[in-house]
């Protein structure tokens, strides 16, 4: 499907990001709020990539169910990676003194969450938003 | 990186986000606050977020120590504005904004302030 990769190494980027999803969740036809949630959880995403890892990209990609549409990001890094996932993704966790809401909470504002990460190898988050 | 003005109107300083601000922006006028509630004397504060789209843990972040912050200086702030759907996403996103005050719009926003203030006598 159509998809396109934009990149996060700046402050800056995760501006665009947001603006990029927040255009493609309009288009597909998603709710304000799901519009809200969807652009929210990756602006979490986007700011964990530049924090956390140093930078990488987000793709963006229409899906279809052949029923309804959905919003995909894929962020991808080659940071650090995440040793003790069940532990990052609990609310309040953090290692570098922010809340600890950015993964948790993200899980909770998309309709699917798969997080791949081990130590070394960096991170690579897929969330997905369906149309209702 | 984007500057926010700050607007003086009697002693309240009102600022409105118009833009998609970037983390350092948002830290930026963080401190600009501060300053500026000190220079200008001012008690209170309102932040509008009308235009706000989103309101992520980084902004939600910054509305809390601003709370903080100006009620060390003698200050009250009041947050006005938010949409419906930035307040549904953030509570399941889980942020409270503890402690932060909030009002509708800005008109709500003054009175609030000014009754806050006859409180005070
Ligand atoms: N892309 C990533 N690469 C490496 N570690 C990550 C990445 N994303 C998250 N983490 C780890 O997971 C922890 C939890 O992330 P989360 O976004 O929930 O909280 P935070 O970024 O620390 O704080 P907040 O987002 O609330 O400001 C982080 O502190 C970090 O240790
Ligand atoms: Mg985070």
């Amino acid at each position: 499907m159509s998809g396109q990769e934009l990149p996060i190494a700046t402050n800056g980027d995760v501006v665009l990001v947001r603006q990029k999803v927040r255009s493609v969740a309009a288009e597909i036809g998603l709710s304000l709020v799901d519009q809200t949630k969807i652009v929210t959880a990756a602006s979490e995403l986007a700011r964990n990539v530049l924090v956390h890892a140093g930078g990488g990209r987000v793709e963006v990609e229409k899906v279809s169910t052949g029923l309804r549409p959905g919003l995909r990001l894929v962020f991808s890094d080659e940071g650090p990676g995440i040793s003790d996932i069940a532990q990052a993704m609990t609310d309040g966790f953090t290692t570098g003194g922010g809340l600890g809401l950015g993964l948790s909470g993200s899980r909770r504002l998309v309709d699917e969450f798969d997080l791949v990460s081990a130590p070394g190898e960096g991170t690579r988050i897929m969330v997905t938003k369906w149309a209702r | 990186m984007e500057r926010v003005p700050i607007l003086k109107l009697g002693d309240i300083l009102i600022v409105s986000i118009q833009i998609d601000l970037d983390d350092q922006s948002v830290l930026t006028l963080q401190e600009d606050l501060a300053e500026t509630v000190v220079s200008r004397g001012a008690r209170g504060v309102i932040i509008d977020i009308t235009a706000v789209e989103i309101v992520d843990s980084f902004i939600g972040r910054m509305l809390s120590t601003i709370a903080a912050m100006t009620r060390m200086l003698d200050a009250e702030t009041v947050v006005v504005g938010m949409r419906p759907a930035v307040a549904i996403t953030l509570v399941e996103l889980g942020l409270s904004l503890g402690g932060v005050r909030t009002a509708l719009n800005l008109e709500k926003g003054v009175v609030m302030l000014e009754h806050a203030r006859s409180a005070e006598g």
